[in-house]
């Protein structure tokens, strides 16, 4: 059997997979023949090449898988001509084979409107890796660019264009509304209104009658009399079938473009195929990968089948155009039917003009079912609700909790993927079933790398992948396995285990540990895991027993490394507090060793641009003057921020700065799973920000408010109110509570914050264990902290103190007193800085 | 350390053993250039690499963790923890990433010896002046 493929784009490449995965090489005789250059490439992608991935990043398969598979492939040669009675194709370059089969990929063009003046110089049109290599080399002539079209390429291109520093980008749309074919009216405006805020100036209800410029482009005119200036154009207003090789030999085509296909996917000449964006199914043509790649496996099947003569098991049935995308790092998800009449259904919509939210869900008329939606600025629920709209699962007896989640308390309800039918498509790109991820995840493919691998699933847009993630931890957990939540490769055991095991056989270093309950030499990963249960368990001097080179390297050298490879220097400053004297002492040895200072968020003076060799000598000039390690650079206490409070503050209710000090002298040097990070209000101003913190303390008239679980950072989450009006005493006794149950059972690297939201039960479950002592082990919590309390040394004080670990501070080992000549510096308002990196 | 042929090589004294920690590196100063210099004392192995990372050109190898990766001995750079194969210099976190030079070397008692190739110096050479 001889097949011939006419184009190598993303289709015709899935096609040839498919063929040689049913056959097996060498089985059928391929030849393809592709207009452009390159084989096959990940066009989805495309406008991640200004983004910096290259040619090869986005290529589907190495030339050489192509030979490997006994394909012969014809790049840069289209086929020119089809001679169907002798069953003969000739290229351009002159060519001629003959099939038994002819499989016409030959994909889309972009559409280009009939408006004068689209070959001046500056045009562009956004398809190929081509077009973008002649966009990118005329670029930097232009400093404002346009986009005609607001679809989904379009955006794509506009987003190509600021990728490419064009940062004056408009986006001219024909219709009314953005994304007209996926989204509605509201939701077009809010995603207009969402990428204005992001700098695209977007113009709907535009036509553009002339492109103005002598060679060169420098406008658009528009029918209302408007004008646009502009240095570049890219043309993204639709597709065009590619099927004028087809017209010319007789196949049907349709009356705006197309090759008609049946459900087999069978032009009008039955040995030849049509699939991808060139074939016309049932009137339609499909612009997206995922219907195309299910196109080429039914053409695949059926070919095999007409080959060896069996009955074909698969048809072509029309495609689901749900989709989902992160336009210019907004998202946008259409699914199901997104515009249902209002007399065949029911919509719930919940716009938040505020964050830049719009979500529509449509509803059958009994408010059973899901029809379809659309979901602009927060598409996470896309993937369940596209799964519970072509499933028809039932929806909840408040169809609304699918969007707004439960209210008035009420346990989260709805379907996880348990809910979901075996056969639901997960990943509809590869077509992979729920069934098959579940299988694999059984046959002992355990993660997603490996499902990835098997199935092929989450491997082309990768929008799946947080569910397969879900499916593999469910199936896991259903198979009654345990999902070992292990610290690497050298150490089968949770952190929370490695702290029990540790303490009960009393090792004291990173070796004994490795020796008792690991294998191999340990890693970056285990090594400053276990550093940080010694330390939260014993609090040894961290760069003692041998411990120095299993320390973070930062723990390491007690300093932070900045660009460069120079440190940064924090001395701790309980609660914000400082003498006249002691800034004096600051600011002499920054100048003595020409170091940049700069304030810290957490209400302490920060130093940058040490050598390392200096550290020890820095150190101990700040020891002389009373201060002592900041511990910016561990997993461990960093602050305790206050505001002024009532020494001076007409509203403050308590002296929170001396409470602030009390609480930061009490847990200074204290490590743990992640920097833990405290604050004082005097007053329910709460001026110390005490509620974005691991824990934060507020005045009240009776006391003081303990709020547990804050976090700034990238996932800024409020802090929760653990108790209420507590003494000093009491409210330390839950600090102390809190903290030690937090070191003993948090996961490695995990803020309170994220610890808490993993935690079964919440807050409720945490204030039953601090408060209530609901699990009996309040005595015991408070005991292990007093002794870490008890045990607290300054570790920068040893080091300064010791001349064997001083000379561990040296860039060079066999030219100690030298500095590293490479550190280079520039100036920046007076000061210095470090010089960029590459 | 097998690809760079023994007759080219000069042979230059480092540091004594005990100045370097076990499980740990050093850098270590020949003529202009840093090579990074790690003990694994489970092992007794030694190894030496540049001390440049290639990922952000920062001079911080020795500075970094060590380990193993399914048994092959690794350093992790302190800046974005990318690892390195101390056997073989590729980066074993992210394969786009240029490979470090690996340099043999050799114990006499307690004395460590780096070996540099003529060649390799030359091409340092280039690598710090364009810093």
């Amino acid at each position: 059997m001889k097949i011939v493929v006419i184009g190598n784009g993303m289709v015709g490449h899935k096609f040839c997979e498919k063929i040689t995965q049913k056959l097996g090489t060498n089985t059928a005789r391929i030849v393809i023949f592709g207009e452009e250059t390159l084989p096959a490439y990940d066009r989805v992608h495309l406008s991640e090449y200004f983004a910096g991935k290259t040619a090869e990043d986005l290529s589907l398969a190495p030339v050489d898988w192509y030979a490997s598979q006994g394909i012969t492939l014809y790049l840069g040669d289209p086929v020119h001509i089809i001679d169907r009675q002798q069953k003969t194709v000739t290229s351009l370059k002159g060519i001629t084979e003959t099939y038994d089969f002819l499989v016409m990929a030959t994909g889309s063009a972009a559409f280009v409107p009939n408006i004068a003046g689209t070959d001046k110089k500056g045009v562009f049109i956004y398809r190929t890796i081509e077009d973008l290599e002649l966009m990118k080399s005329y670029a930097p002539r232009a400093s404002r660019g346009t986009v005609i079209g607001g679809g989904l390429l379009g955006l794509e291109a506009a987003k190509a264009l600021l990728d490419l520093g064009i940062s004056r980008t408009s986006v001219i749309e024909f219709a009314p509304r953005l994304m007209p074919r996926q989204i509605d009216d509201k939701g077009s405006f809010v995603l207009q209104h969402k990428l204005q805020s992001l700098g695209l100036q977007v113009l709907t209800g535009k036509n553009t009658s002339a492109i103005l410029g002598e060679e060169t482009i420098t406008g658009l005119a528009f029918s209302d009399g408007t004008s646009l200036d502009t240095d570049m154009l890219v043309i993204s207003a639709g597709i065009k079938p590619r099927d004028e090789l087809a017209a010319a030999c007789g196949l049907e085509t349709g009356p705006r473009g197309g090759i008609v296909v049946n459900d087999l996917l069978q032009s009008s000449d039955p040995s030849i195929y049509a699939v991808g964006e060139c074939a016309l199914y049932n009137g339609m043509i499909y612009g997206l990968v995922a219907p195309g790649y299910e196109m080429a496996e039914v053409a695949a099947t059926h070919i095999i089948a007409s080959y060896t003569e069996k009955e074909p098991v698969k048809s072509f049935t029309g495609f689901d155009m749900s989709t989902k995308l992160k336009l210019i790092g907004v998202d946008v998800a259409s699914f199901g039917n997104p515009f249902t009449p209002p007399d065949q259904s029911h919509s719930i919509v919940m716009e938040d003009s505020v964050s830049g939210v719009y979500q529509r869900i449509n509803v059958s008329q009994d408010g059973k079912y899901l029809l379809g939606g659309i979901l602009i600025g927060n598409a996470d629920a896309y993937n369940m609700l596209l799964q519970t709209c072509k499933n028809n699962i039932p929806l909840p007896a408040n169809p609304a909790d699918v969007l707004l989640g439960p209210r008035n308390g009420g346990a989260p309800s709805g379907a996880g993927v348990d809910a979901l039918p075996d056969e639901a498509v997960i990943c509809s790109c590869e077509s992979i079933s729920k069934a098959a991820i579940c299988q694999a995840v059984e046959a002992g493919h355990e993660t997603l790398d490996a499902v990835k691998k098997c199935t092929k699933a989450g491997t082309c847009c990768g929008g799946c992948t947080p569910m397969v993630k879900d499916l593999i931890t469910a199936t896991m957990k259903a198979q009654g396995k345990y999902i070992r939540n292990v610290v690497c490769e050298h150490f089968d055991y949770s952190r929370q285990e490695l702290l029990d095991l540790i303490k009960v056989k009393s090792l004291r270093s990173f070796d004994e540990a490795l020796d008792h309950y690991g294998h191999g030499e340990g890693c970056e990963v285990c090594k400053p895991v276990i550093s940080s249960i010694l330390a939260s368990l014993w609090n040894d001097m961290i760069l003692a027993k041998g411990n120095d080179t299993a320390q973070d390297s930062n723990d390491r050298y007690l300093a932070n490394i900045q660009k460069g490879g120079t440190y940064s220097i924090v001395p701790r400053i309980p609660g914000g507090e400082i003498t006249p004297e002691k800034l004096i002492v600051i600011g002499t040895i920054a100048k003595e060793y020409n170091l940049y200072t700069k304030i810290t968020g957490g209400q302490r003076i920060d130093m940058f641009g040490a050598h390392l060799g200096d550290l020890p000598a820095i150190w101990e000039a700040l020891i002389a003057a009373g201060f002592e390690s900041g511990h910016a650079y561990g997993k461990a206490l960093r602050t305790v921020k206050s505001c002024v409070g009532s020494t001076w503050c007409r509203f403050g209710l308590h002296d929170s700065v001396s409470y602030a000090i009390r609480i930061e002298e009490r847990y200074r040097g204290l490590r743990a799973p992640h920097k833990i990070k405290s604050a004082v209000s005097g007053c329910i101003r709460e001026c110390a920000e005490a509620q974005s913190k691991d824990f934060g303390i507020i005045a009240t008239e009776k006391g003081w408010n303990l709020y547990v679980c804050g976090n700034g950072g990238s996932k800024p989450q409020h802090a929760l109110l653990l108790a209420q009006d507590l003494d000093s005493e009491t409210c330390i006794r839950y600090i102390d509570r809190f903290l030690m149950f937090y070191i003993k059972t948090a996961d490695p690297l995990t803020r309170t914050a994220t610890w808490l939201n993993k935690l079964e039960g919440g807050i409720d479950y945490l204030r039953n264990v601090v408060v209530n002592d609901s699990l009996g082990i309040a005595e015991s919590l408070e005991t292990e902290m007093q002794s870490l309390v008890d045990s607290y040394k300054c570790e920068w004080k040893e080091v300064v103190e010791s001349p064997e670990l001083r000379k561990k501070f040296s860039h060079f080992i066999n030219a100690p007193e030298e500095k590293d000549p490479t550190v280079k510096f520039e100036t920046l308002r007076e000061q210095k800085k470090a010089a960029d990196w590459k | 350390m097998s690809t760079i042929s023994s007759t080219a090589i000069t042979w230059f004294f480092a540091c004594k053993t005990t100045d370097v920690p076990h499980n740990g590196g050093v850098c270590i100063k020949y003529r202009d250039e840093q090579i990074a210099l790690f003990y694994f004392s489970r092992s007794n192995s030694w190894y030496a690499t540049q001390n440049l990372c290639p990922h952000r050109r920062q001079m911080a190898l020795s500075r970094g963790m060590t380990g193993t990766h399914q048994g092959e001995p690794k350093v992790a750079c302190p800046f974005h923890k990318k690892t390195f194969s101390l056997a073989d210099g590729r980066c074993i976190s992210d394969e786009s990433e240029c490979s470090l030079t690996v340099y043999p070397v050799r114990l006499e008692d307690d004395r460590v010896y780096i070996g540099v190739q003529t060649g390799v110096e030359a091409d340092m050479q280039v690598t710090v002046e364009t810093l």
